[in-house]
């Protein structure tokens, strides 16, 4: 099968008052049609950084490098009004804070509508019809006299599903959401995560979900890759590479959520990764995570080491992969 | 030297030079600063860097021309040296400016602080009041004060220094009302610091940074001020040099000296510039949220 | 006996709106706690229940409206803030948002050792001393004593955080959400140091949270919060085992693990809705507008009382528990599927 999003060697600079930081580093991934690819990492990871770059949505100090293919267009080499065409028609994106991704002087409906308009040349009355229906497909009650509401009078969780149904209205080829679910709460997390599902199964869209939260991987993710300072370090299946991780950075990030159902209530000590993320100035000549690794050696030291297939499906970049829990010393400061 | 010492002095030295660093990126920032750093030192100097007595006329050569013998900038209408008077006139131009602007500052933060800690009635007293006081422009309110105070130098700094004391007011208590839910203020009340520890230490000194860039703005309108308020006649008296008198005293020459106008508007544009470009600067190496 | 650290009883607060809008927010409608000494008692629930509310109620940072909140016995609801200076050095409060939570203008050394000053505890080389001391008990190296907050990690913030509320030796620590704005590796390792710190010292904890796993990890006993009000307390590894409560149960399946394969099996209950407004808060049990076993009008018109549901200690508020604890089937009533049928 042909990808329907593949991006080759990106790499995102950003030019600051204290000099250049290398945000992302020659990162490729690719997501089938229907597929759901997570981007799993910490903050300062570049997860983020990735996906604005595929809508090109960074600002002007970003210099962005590398191929990004949609079906065959290549994106990087669109005019910035063929960019606009392709954003919310074949590409769209929901964002972590659906509080202010919404205008506040307009009706959710006519937000909804505008899409329709620009991109289906549908006319008022219709795109009203069209948003009607985009609201029941993401289970808002009442959809029919929500859709003259203005977004104050939504809670959070209706306020990311009004943010969806703009994101699929022109049933977009691909959907990047970025931490969908973070800000908010338990019960309505359940409730966008099934509406993605759905969304996947009924539309064939591919989502990319950019998310710090595993448990939201394991929920929905299909395949996944896991950054560490603008690298993709790991990458697999969703059930191998929980099951089976590899790099020393995915097996502390496993390790350091609380699983007392494992332990049968009784569990002792969380796995810390001391240290922070490195902000990287230039390619590395070292691994980007051997300063906080425990599997560190000198062989680390020297170079990055390169992403090699050491499962069926399932790549890491690390000179000694393993899914052995490391024993990371305790009491350094976070 | 303890390493403890040391590693102070280190962190201190890092952030210094990063700030400094952060500044010298700014050419605008660097050219107010330098601007600033110039008229300072000459309204310091000016005595001894004065060709002649400024209050001296010579009525054999009145209304000379600039780059005449011996008078670089010309004379005016009762023969003075217009250099001398310029910089004898930086000294009321900058002590208005400084003392203005300090005395609004005082006063207006602590009102300020008040207001926006306590809230409750004092809070919409001190609000009510300084919405009375913005109701009148600037200069109206400045002048209206100062013909009540009766002219003088130190009545002329005054009366600015009151018309600019909302402004202060607001910023402090917009600051205020944001910073007293800051965790951290949450944090000293739950340590039982009493209000005086919290004001200054917890608030007080996070709202440093806007009433600096405030301070920065406001020098330039009072220097402004109080040439205009001199220009008046309610200001600085004669036989005191003012840049703000002695354009007053060129209007009525215009046509035949217009020379003798355009060189105090231009130490009075020289000198707002500066302090304003400075202000700029100081936002954005001060101000996180004024940075890209 | 010993006695509690703390004891609430019938705690309300309420926030009148503006004139404008009217009405009043039930913020905290009648919660009764007690946490025993060196007991960690977790207080969960989503967003507008209520749960921040009560630990600044407790610490006295809102005036409560109603109820009674007793320290090691003795009454402060009604304290002063004079009189309430001499209990400070009993309750301490760690915060959320590691970057409001240190004042940017002071350093590390200096913000862990203000309690000790304010409370006159130490001073001098001796303040010094516990100042070094503190640090390093919360894992954070010497030299970063004379940093600014902004030269810190969001963890270490928290840890100079931590070491600021020990600092007094309190014998409450009421920690709100003191990880949910970290990141995972971070979390675990602050979420490790409050526990060490907690053994070691034996303070008693109130913890805040909305994340079940973290707070599974860490308690001892735990209240669930909905609307203002505790719908369920028991200890942690029943709760966990066999919630009773319907919203408890929801909560828990929601709730994803990081195992595909057993999260993917799991039974899950999708509640339908939001949470209801605290302004204008359901009659009856505030549960039964997105409860799927609610009976109209049994849980419509009354609202249940905490009560023992099994003579253990275990307490729920729910009409639909049988007397011999029982809890009301919620996973067959309404499932995922049941709910995707009817688009």
């Amino acid at each position: 099968m042909t990808p329907r999003l593949a991006v080759k060697d990106l790499s995102v600079r950003f030019g600051t008052d204290e000099g250049e930081i290398l945000a992302v580093d020659r990162m490729s991934f690719s997501v089938e049609p229907g597929e759901v690819l997570a981007l799993v990492g910490e903050s300062g990871c570049g997860k983020s950084v990735t996906a604005m770059s595929v809508l090109r949505l960074l600002p002007s100090i970003a210099s962005v490098s590398g191929s990004i293919l949609l079906d065959d267009t290549e994106l990087t080499t669109l005019s910035t009004a063929e960019m606009r065409e392709i954003r919310g028609r074949d590409i769209s994106m929901i964002f972590q804070e659906p509080m202010t991704s919404l205008n506040p002087s307009f009706t959710i409906g006519f937000q909804i509508g505008e899409v329709l308009r620009r991109h289906e040349g549908m006319s008022r009355r219709q795109a009203r019809e069209r948003a009607i229906e985009l609201l029941e497909l993401v289970r808002m009650p009442a959809p029919r006299s929500r859709v003259d509401e203005y977004p104050h009078q939504l809670s959070g969780g209706m306020r990311q599903r009004v943010m969806i149904a703009m994101a699929v209205a022109c049933s977009p080829k691909v959907l990047i959401a970025d931490e969908p679910t973070t800000a908010l709460d338990v019960t309505i997390q359940a409730q966008i995560l099934d509406i993605l599902r759905d969304l996947r199964a009924r539309v064939g869209t591919s989502i990319v979900l950019i998310t710090h939260d595993l448990g939201v991987v394991a929920d929905i993710a299909d395949r996944v890759e896991v950054m560490y300072a603008g690298h993709k370090v790991e990458s697999g299946p969703v059930d191998d590479l929980f099951a089976n991780p590899q790099h020393p950075y995915t097996v502390g990030l496993l390790g350091a959520v609380p699983r007392p159902d494992l332990a049968g209530g009784i569990q002792v000590r969380l796995q810390e990764i001391p240290g922070l993320v490195p902000v990287l100035r230039s390619e590395p000549e070292a691994c980007v995570f051997a300063p906080r690794c425990v599997r560190a050696t000198a062989e680390c030291r020297e170079a990055m080491p390169p992403l090699e297939l050491l499962q069926p499906r399932q790549h890491a970049a690390c000179f000694h992969p393993g899914s052995r829990v490391a024993d990371y010393s305790e009491g350094v400061s976070a | 030297m303890t390493t403890a010492a040391l590693a102070v002095d280190n962190a201190r030295a890092w952030r210094a030079r990063r700030l400094f660093r952060r500044f010298a990126s700014r050419p605008p920032a660097v050219v107010g600063l330098v601007g600033v750093i110039l008229v300072v030192l000459i309204a310091i100097f000016a005595p001894l860097i004065s060709p002649y007595d400024p209050a001296h006329g010579d009525y054999n050569h009145v209304f000379l021309a600039p780059f005449s013998a011996g008078h670089v900038l010309g004379t005016d209408d009762l023969g003075r040296d217009v250099l001398s008077r310029i910089l004898q006139g930086s000294r009321s131009s900058l002590s208005a400016g400084l003392a203005a602007t300090l005395l609004a500052a005082v006063v207006g933060v602590s009102f300020g602080l008040l207001a926006g800690y306590y809230r409750g009635p004092l809070d919409t007293i001190i609000m009510r009041a300084t919405d009375v006081m913005l109701a009148f422009p600037f200069l109206v309110l400045a002048v209206g004060l100062a013909a009540i105070l009766g002219p003088s130098l130190n009545n002329a700094i005054l009366a600015l220094a009151i018309s600019s004391v909302p402004g202060y007011v607001r910023i402090t208590r917009a600051e205020v009302l944001g910073l007293r839910e800051q965790d951290y203020v949450q944090a000293a009340i739950v340590n039982g610091a009493p209000d005086r520890v919290i004001l200054f230490r917890h608030i007080l000194r996070n709202c440093v940074s806007p009433l600096v860039v405030q301070a920065s703005i406001t020098i330039p309108t009072m220097i402004i001020g109080e040439a205009a308020l001199s220009f008046l006649g309610i200001g600085v008296q004669p036989p005191t040099a003012s840049w703000g008198i002695m354009l007053s005293s060129a209007q009525g020459y215009i046509s035949q000296a217009p020379w003798y106008a355009l060189i105090p508007g231009v130490a009075i544009a020289i000198t707002a510039l500066s302090f304003n470009l400075l202000g700029d600067g100081l936002r954005d190496i001060l101000d996180p949220r004024a940075t890209k | 006996m010993s006695e509690n650290v703390l004891e609430v009883r019938q705690l309300k607060k309420y926030f009148s709106l503006p004139r404008s809008s009217g009405g009043t927010v039930h913020a905290v409608d009648g919660v009764d706690l007690t946490i025993g000494q060196g007991e960690v008692v977790g207080l969960v629930g989503e967003s507008g229940s209520g749960k921040s509310t009560v630990g600044k109620c407790i610490v006295r940072l809102l005036e409560p409206t109603e109820g009674t909140i007793r320290l090691q016995g003795r009454d402060i609801t009604t304290a002063s803030r004079r009189q309430l200076r001499g209990v400070r050095t009993e309750m301490q409060m760690v915060f959320q948002d590691p970057y409001s939570t240190l004042n940017p203008r002071m350093t590390i050394g200096d913000i862990v050792a203000e309690p000790l000053q304010l409370h006159k505890l130490a001073r001098g080389r001796e303040l010094d001393t516990k100042v070094a001391g503190l640090l390093d008990k919360v894992g954070l190296a010497s030299h970063l004593r004379h940093r600014y907050p902004h030269e810190l990690s969001g963890g270490q913030r928290q840890r100079a955080g931590l070491a600021r509320s020990l600092s007094v030796e309190p014998s409450l620590l009421v920690a709100d959400e003191p990880v949910s704005a970290l990141d995972v590796s971070v979390q675990a390792a602050v979420l490790n140091l409050l526990m060490d710190l907690q053994r070691d010292m034996g303070f008693s904890c109130l913890f805040i949270g909305h994340d079940l796993a973290t707070v599974e990890f860490l308690c001892d006993r735990v209240a669930v919060m909905y609307l203002g009000r505790i719908v369920e307390e028991v200890n942690t590894t029943d709760l966990f085992r066999a919630p009773k409560h319907p919203y408890t149960q929801s909560l828990l399946s929601a709730a994803v693990v990081p195992d595909p394969k057993l999260q993917r099996t799991r039974q899950r209950i999708v509640l339908q809705g939001d949470i209801p407004s605290p302004i204008n808060p359901p009659t009856g049990c505030t549960f039964h507008t997105r409860c799927p076993v609610a009976q109209i009008p049994l849980c419509s018109d009354t609202s249940p009382a905490l009560t023992d549901v099994t003579g253990r200690s275990h307490f729920a508020s729910c009409h639909l528990i049988t007397a011999d604890g029982t809890a009301p089937d919620v996973t067959h009533s309404q499932t995922t599927e049941n709910a995707w049928s009817k688009n």
